[in-house]
């Protein structure tokens, strides 16, 4: 299995490593206590072309495959989770389904503002009534011939205080059920449309988790995405190349405590030796790093697929399963090397952990991807 | 404006270990970075660069390995850059190496078609440590010298640099052409772009040997050009010393202080 690591992703990777370790890392437990959206990190990495790496340079992109997105993702999400999903959610979730099933004039209206990280993007289905049950969406948009106008609401929006465009899936045919629901790009600037109230969260506490608000918004007809009513399969297929991204802010998590846990039971002394001298801390910290680099082989393996354009949704399926049950795993784990200075929140461990929960959450639960995955495997 | 910043590539660590039995750096499993002063001569060259135009060229010594560096100086803003290295050119203390230098930042400038108005180094590298190299390419060249720059401003092809010393600084004037070494800047070195990173990474770094520097005096080179000689290099022993009065009443280690201060004939 061949995962391209020439000395360009390696590049890349030590450009990044350098900026998150300088830039990223001494800000992580600042924003977790603050709740502020890290803008000036996020132009920096605009800058240094990271909000648009698996895009063509014609769209103003970096010109660079998925592995190195996602690698960036799990580079940035060793220090800092919040971070990570920043970028994920607009390059997977907003730059991709443009890029994807946008109008030419669409992509040239948006993709070179969201690359650049001029505008960051946002993506918008769960409503509170239609969470993993996706279909159910309320939110609707009426054609009111010269254009559309949305009324409803969506909530859990990652980036969303700090976005500048939403990819939105709205309900245009209700007869239809999935089929009657379709894609908008909605900006922030809309008649009508109004950012709501931020989510107060266990972890990733500075994403900007919002709630958006459509009261009659007035959305252009040349903003719909593709065809009337393919929004649900646009919004799918789009979570498939998520999941990944996802997927690499939990192996960055677990690598990240990891490296802090490496770091801390060598110095750690109890009953006059080291942590790290004690057989319990020798074996945890082995299988940890065990169950850390399979994980890192699937996720590695479904951002490969995606590159090779094959069908990749139960590889990222299974990448994002068991890169998430391996951060909280291993999360948990380190934390309990630390023992109860890994509670205090002077140690980065606990912010860790509450990182990684989410990972087993969004972007399709876990019990999703296992849906997902069993019907790959004709189990029905 | 036309600028040449003169960099070494130096170890990634601060605690260099040296071979206890060849008295040189152990370089293996230790990353080579960009000299961390000259990172900052490279960002100050470029933002001079940036807003008065010309050429930026990066010059460095060294092996091989070296040309990575010039590399990462080519993806935040050097137009070109340039590897000397030749056998002969091996064991080069700061004389010789500022000397080769020299002889190649003319060498450059007949290559390129264009006189360089400034040449940029930093303070010093982190391994060696002197302050030299800067300093001695001025007077190879027979060019004014700034050392300890903070900042270099540029107002109508004019310069001022801002000069540190310990109660404050100087603002300084100069004609140029002339050599500057710069310290830590008020601002960051730019991180590169992915795309300046791949841009570099595809372009082949010219290597000049003594053959592409016509009045090179190879006497003057290397180890045979080299007045130092490095007596001895060795990695300080750090030595447990200290003595723990425990279990005393606090007049009484007192007292003890002071005996063994007294026996110890430092009082």
């Amino acid at each position: 299995m061949d995962f391209k690591m020439d000395e360009f992703h390696q590049d890349i990777l030590d450009m990044v490593h350098e900026f998150a370790v300088n830039e990223v890392k001494p800000l992580a437990a600042e924003i977790d206590r603050t709740e502020e959206f890290p803008m000036e990190n996020v132009k920096k990495m605009a800058q240094m072309g990271l909000l648009g790496i698996p895009f063509p340079e014609e769209y103003g992109g970096s010109g660079m495959d998925t592995l190195a997105y996602i690698q960036t993702v799990e580079e940035l999400s060793k220090y800092c989770g919040t971070t990570g999903v920043i970028v994920s959610a607009h390059t997977s979730l907003c730059c991709t389904p443009i890029y994807q099933f946008g109008t030419e004039e669409q992509k040239k209206k948006y993709l070179p503002k969201l690359c650049s990280g001029e505008w960051l993007g946002a993506f918008a289905l769960t409503e509170p009534n239609a969470g993993t049950d996706a279909s159910g969406q309320q939110t609707v948009a009426v054609d009111a011939g010269d254009h559309w106008v949305l009324n409803g609401s969506k909530i859990f929006i990652t980036n969303a205080g700090a976005a500048d465009v939403f990819f939105v899936l709205a309900m245009t045919d209700k007869s239809q059920g999935t089929k009657g629901i379709s894609a908008f790009i909605v900006e922030k600037g809309f008649e009508g449309f109004s950012i709501g109230k931020q989510e107060d969260k266990m972890g990733i506490r500075a994403s900007s988790t919002c709630e958006l608000v459509f009261e009659d918004c007035i959305v252009p007809k040349e903003n719909l995405v593709g065809e009337l009513g393919k929004g649900f399969k646009y919004a799918m297929m789009t979570l498939d190349g998520g999941r990944v991204g996802i997927a690499a802010q939990a192996l960055g998590i677990a690598e990240g405590a990891i490296e802090e846990t490496v770091k801390y039971v060598q110095e750690r002394k109890q009953f006059g030796r080291r942590l790290s001298q004690f057989q319990n801390t020798q074996f945890e910290l082995a299988q940890m790093k065990a169950n850390t680099e399979a994980a890192k082989l699937l996720v590695y393996q479904a951002a490969c697929a995606k590159d090779d354009h094959e069908a990749f949704s139960h590889k990222a399926a299974m990448a994002k399963l068991v890169a998430s049950r391996n951060a909280s795993d291993v999360t948990r784990r380190c934390l309990q090397l630390y023992g109860g200075y890994g509670y205090t929140k002077d140690y980065p461990i606990e912010r860790m952990m509450r990182d990684a929960k989410i990972t087993e959450i969004y972007e399709g639960t876990s019990e999703v991807q296992m849906m997902v995955i069993s019907g790959w495997m004709g189990v029905k | 404006m036309n600028i040449c910043v003169c960099m070494k590539q130096v170890p990634d660590t601060n605690e260099i270990k040296v071979d206890p039995v060849t008295h040189t750096l152990v370089r293996a499993g230790v990353p080579s970075i960009v000299n961390s002063f000259d990172t900052y001569a490279q960002e100050v060259g470029v933002r001079l660069k940036e807003k008065s135009g010309g050429k930026l060229i990066v010059l460095s010594m060294g092996p091989e390995q070296a040309k990575e560096a010039v590399k990462s100086c080519l993806a935040v803003g050097a137009d070109a850059g340039y590897l000397i290295s030749s056998r002969s050119f091996g064991g080069s203390d700061t004389l010789a190496t500022s000397y080769i230098l020299s002889q190649a930042i003319r060498a450059v400038e007949e290559k390129e078609g264009l006189k360089f108005d400034l040449i940029l180094c930093g303070k010093q590298a982190t391994d060696g440590d002197t302050a030299q190299v800067g300093p001695e390419i001025a007077e190879h060249l027979d060019l004014p010298q700034i050392t300890y720059a903070l900042d270099i401003l540029e107002e109508n092809g004019e310069i001022l640099v801002k000069r540190e010393y310990d109660a404050g600084y100087d603002m300084i004037s100069t004609k140029l052409p002339a050599v500057i070494t710069v310290v830590k800047l008020p601002y960051e070195p730019r991180y590169p772009t992915i795309k300046s990173k791949m841009a570099a990474k595809k372009k082949e770094i010219p290597v000049l040997t003594e053959a592409d520097l016509p009045s090179i005096d190879l006497t003057l080179c290397g180890l045979n050009g080299s007045p130092t000689r490095v007596k001895k290099t060795f990695t300080p022993v750090r030595e447990k010393n200290g003595v723990k009065l425990e279990g005393m009443e606090p007049t009484d280690a007192a007292k003890e202080v002071v005996k063994l201060l007294d026996d110890a004939k430092l009082l």
